[in-house]
């Protein structure tokens, strides 16, 4: 429960960023996650990837559903707008937040429970629909605020702390996510600071539904031998397929790689992505090949990581709603009442 | 032909009923006759009562003719159209003595299918189709057109005016116009040939006005225009979805910008009622106008963020068009069966404001005022319309607007305002009236912002699970609804001529029929104060109506006297002051119906509610 309250003191040597914010103004209140909670360390990469960013953090409202990540928006960003939904319904809660103001940059923050079980189907459908959103799942396969239930991303076989195994199969959200059309699809690890902080960043100047699923190991719950999302098991499995090393768009290319090291991806804020690739044959633009690497991968029993795809010339919904470019909720009367004449008119057609 | 010793006979006064088949084109041949009674300048209601299917099931259109303006559904029918075989006999039955039965008679049937009280007209419109057409589907769409044609000289409508429709109706298809005025000329020769007119007899008049003739749906849709929603998130679900349609329609005309084409609004057909009303919170929380429609499955369904809207104190506006429920819960049908889920939704102690509107136009006006509300009391504003209300269209005064009006958004701290330094706590009563300010994503770069949570926080946002903090706020949301009393639409009271102890409380589409049912109490020297509720929580006015009245009759349209239960529980009013006079079989309530209930409580002293039987 948040009730610690941050001292406002910060070492005067704290370096700012372009707009002159410190990374103490990106953060939150004092975490009340278990010591050592995979969460905190996503919670440190989004604040890290703001303050990267140049990110004014009152133009970002965070929100999520409930649970243990979706408790954890209040532990970053405290100079934005968040909001603590209902269980599983993030997805829908942001997707109008979203149409009511296109402006601002949306971050959704959940859990395996949220959006793998109670919410999979608002995971599935803000995603089909391109709702222009960072959409982070902090993926431990188990349910800890209630104490170590297995959730719907446990894989088969694995074990349960109480020793109980799990013979349901997994949903992969990183699959359904390709599936689904997102146009910004990723997989990192909390203990992977270096591949997740530009991962985020990338995912909040993308323009679409990005999606990224963090494994976040359990420390109470689910960080035992026999488990699939525990440190030891993620960090000698993982299997990264690129790393992305810059993302801003003022950054000029200085370094020589040799053909084919890297690749460029421009996106359509303007920021360009520099993936330094780790499996030679990976291109992330195309997403049928992202699939089938997804399979391959896990039928090697690794976990695939990295920028998997991404379309840098998605359209959004409201894009496809090809609603205005004011936001909606700045409309004044005269832009939303039609007025007594037009009402006049609309009598007349009724008589 | 029977021709029974006596024949009703009346002027612009009387109930024709259509029985079909749906699915076979017969309802815009029903609407041509409802509207060319309009068009002569008399005052029409038709109601639609169909089934949850495209095609092959019975579907009734009963069109009530009324000079005097009695638009509710009276009871008993005075001309059948029947033309559907699967329920001849029980429409056959439902005929007033004296009455009359149009029917197809290509095909002779038994004597013992007719009756001797009634007059029986029979047209061979097979026949008549099999002559002027060879397509099956022509056959079929024209035999409804040729059946008004002969109604309209049976009872005395000019050719004139239903040609005028013909030529409104497929104005833009001038194939069509000519082999409509055919058909329609088909059946008045046919009629004119072989029979003679009845005794119901249309005549011009001018008692329509400038009035209007729509459906409520189409009119909250447009009150949702003119009250500035942006967001709309729905279900199909019936007899709600013609409210996003229309919704959408309307926007199509009146919202698109006409230099870029760009919308000023966003409409998402949500992959349930959960997401849809989820989509409303999000946009109800940064600051745009939402809505959604639903019935009473999807209200069940929306019930954790209803509870979320009321503690997160987020505006929202939900309109329930009520039916029958659950699963294949005669979802075509009408009731009022959603109040109390609808006042008490969710989990937790939470109660809504809830609105009442009696006919379309007052469709308009709530639901542009549901915007203002949910903005200014920061909480879910429901609109209670129902079937009946909100698929069939009423005849009503013309929706009104004053372009001096302007949207009324509650308070909402503005970039200025913080930058002046006034302070801000999100759930802080600065004012008494329990409505505390809120401030809008993005608004400014250091002051403002706060962490939306259910009820486990304190005045300024701030995370608390103390007992006195929850209490504290959970009594500051009571000093809230108590302020929404003021703000909710007054209820109307129509006194009777004399002092009376009797009252009668009533409220939406009952309305016509109690307006009828009070004048023939009356004719009986039965005198009944009447007041119509409009809006929950009830002010003052429905409690002291309750407590200068002996018994007061609740009408409703539920098996549960769910109005009554919320004004007992509401007002602490004694349950044996309130008798429930309830219709709930799924049509329309009559006229007949409450005035036979209320007779018989206030002569007969009977204690028990006696459900209206399904016809």
């Amino acid at each position: 429960m948040t009730y610690i309250a941050k001292p406002r003191l910060h070492h005067p040597l704290l370096a700012p960023n372009g707009l002159g914010f410190t990374r103490r103004d990106y953060e939150g209140k004092v975490s009340t996650l278990c010591a050592g909670c995979g969460h905190d360390s996503i919670s440190a990469a989004i604040i890290q990837a703001a303050y990267d960013l140049d990110l004014p953090p009152h133009r970002l409202a965070k929100l999520s559903g409930i649970g243990c990540s979706s408790k954890t928006p209040d532990y970053f960003l405290g100079a934005s707008h968040g909001f603590n939904s209902v269980h599983g319904r993030m997805p829908s809660v942001l997707t109008g937040a979203n149409l009511a103001n296109r402006d601002l940059i949306y971050l959704g923050v959940s859990g395996d429970g949220d959006s793998a079980s109670i919410g999979l189907g608002q995971f599935a459908h803000s995603i089909r629909r391109g709702v222009n959103m960072t959409y982070i799942v902090e993926n431990n396969g188990v349910y800890g605020l209630t104490k170590g239930q297995f959730s719907a991303t446990s894989d088969p076989g694995s074990k349960s702390k109480r020793g109980v195994v799990n013979h349901d199969q997994s949903v992969d959200l990183v699959g359904l996510a390709l599936q689904l059309g997102a146009s910004f699809v990723a997989r990192s690890f909390s203990g992977d600071k270096a591949q997740l902080v530009p991962l985020i960043q990338a995912a909040l100047s993308h323009k679409g539904a990005a999606f990224i699923d963090v494994i976040s190991p359990c420390v109470q719950f689910n960080n035992h031998l026999g488990s699939t999302k525990s440190f030891d098991y993620v960090r000698e499995h993982n299997a990264a397929v690129n790393r992305l090393d810059i993302i801003e768009a003022r950054d000029e290319i200085t370094a020589d790689y040799a053909p084919g090291e890297i690749e460029i991806v421009a996106q359509h804020d303007g920021s360009v992505l520099r993936l330094r690739k780790l499996a030679a044959d990976y291109d992330p633009t195309d997403r049928v090949a992202a699939l089938t690497q997804l399979q391959l991968h896990q039928a090697r029993g690794e976990i695939i990581t990295g920028l998997l795809f991404v379309d840098p010339d998605a359209r959004d919904l409201h894009d496809n709603l090809g609603t205005v470019q004011k936001p909606l909720n700045q409309l004044e009367d005269r832009e939303l009442i039609p007025g007594a004449a037009a009402l006049a008119g609309i009598n007349d057609s009724l008589r | 032909m029977n021709r029974p010793t006596t024949r009703l006979a009346a002027v612009n006064d009387f109930v024709v009923k259509f029985a079909n088949v749906n699915g076979s084109g017969s309802a815009s041949a029903n609407g041509m006759f409802a509207k060319a009674i309009l068009r002569m300048g008399v005052p029409v209601a038709a109601r639609n009562i169909f089934p949850s299917n495209i095609q092959g099931l019975p579907t009734w259109y009963e069109v009530r003719v009324s000079e005097a303006g009695r638009l509710g559904r009276r009871g008993g029918v005075d001309l059948m159209v029947a033309m559907n075989p699967q329920t001849w006999d029980r429409d056959v039955a439902e005929v007033e003595p004296g009455g009359y039965l149009f029917y197809d008679c290509t095909k002779p049937l038994p004597a013992a299918k007719f009756r001797t009280d009634i007059e029986t007209i029979g047209v061979p419109l097979t026949q008549i189709c099999n002559g002027a057409y060879t397509e099956a589907r022509q056959r079929q769409l024209f035999k409804n057109i040729i059946y008004v044609g002969a109604l309209a000289w049976l009872i005395g409508i000019p050719p004139e005016v239903l040609e005028a429709l013909v030529h409104e109706e497929f104005g833009a298809k001038p194939k069509l116009i000519q082999a409509n005025l055919d058909a329609l000329a088909l059946g008045r020769e046919a009629a004119a040939s072989t029979l003679e007119p009845i005794g119901l007899r249309m005549r011009a008049s001018d008692q329509v006005g400038d009035r209007i003739y729509v459906d409520g749906n189409n009119a909250a849709a447009l009150g949702a225009v003119y009250g500035g929603a942006t967001v709309c998130a729905w279900y199909p679900i019936t007899p709600s979805t013609s409210l996003a349609e229309a919704f959408t329609a309307h926007c199509q005309k009146l919202r698109v910008d006409e230099e870029t084409g760009e919308a000023r609004f966003a409409i998402v057909q949500g992959e349930d009622e959960i997401a849809s009303i989820g989509i409303v919170v999000g946009a109800g929380w940064n600051g745009a106008r939402a809505f959604t429609c639903t019935s009473g499955p999807g209200i069940s369904l929306m019930q954790e963020f209803v509870g979320l809207s009321y503690f997160a104190e987020i505006p929202a506006v939900i309109f329930d068009v009520q039916r029958g429920g659950p699963s294949t819960g005669m979802p075509t049908r009408t009731q009022q069966s959603d109040i109390l889920l609808a006042a008490y939704a969710s989990h937790g102690d939470t109660k809504h404001p809830l609105l009442f509107p009696e006919d379309p136009a007052e469709c308009f006006e709530f639901a542009a005022l549901a915007f203002d509300l949910a903005d200014r009391l920061q909480t879910t504003i429901f609109v209670m319309l129902d079937l009946d209300i909100g698929m069939n269209e009423w005849l009503c005064r013309p929706f009104a607007w004053d372009d001096a009006r302007r949207l009324d958004r509650g308070k909402v701290m503005t970039h200025a305002e913080l930058e002046a330094g006034r302070e801000f706590g999100r759930y802080l009563d600065v004012d008494g009236d329990g409505v505390a300010y809120r401030t809008l994503p993005g608004v400014h770069p250091g002051r403002g912002a706060y962490f939306t949570r259910g009820t486990s926080r304190d005045p300024y946002a701030r995370y608390s699970e103390e007992g006195p903090v929850y209490v504290a706020n959970m009594q500051r949301l009571l000093r809230k609804f108590e302020t929404a009393k003021s703000l909710v639409p007054a209820p109307v009271i129509r006194p009777a001529k004399r002092r009376t102890p009797h009252g009668a409380i009533y409220f939406g589409s009952t309305t016509p029929a109690m307006h009828e049912a009070l004048e023939a109490l009356e004719g009986q020297g039965v005198h009944v104060d009447a007041l119509r509720v409009r809006g929950f929580p009830f002010c003052g006015e429905v409690m002291a109506f309750i407590a200068a009245h002996e018994t007061v009759f609740v009408i409703e349209q539920n098996r549960d006297a769910q109005l009554r239960t919320l004004v007992m529980v509401e007002g602490g009013v004694d349950p044996a002051k309130l008798e429930p006079v309830l219709g709930y079989d799924g049509s329309p309530i009559t006229a007949r119906f409450i005035t036979d209930e209320i007779l018989r409580r206030i002569r007969g002293h009977a204690r028990t509610p006696v459900p209206q039987v399904a016809e």
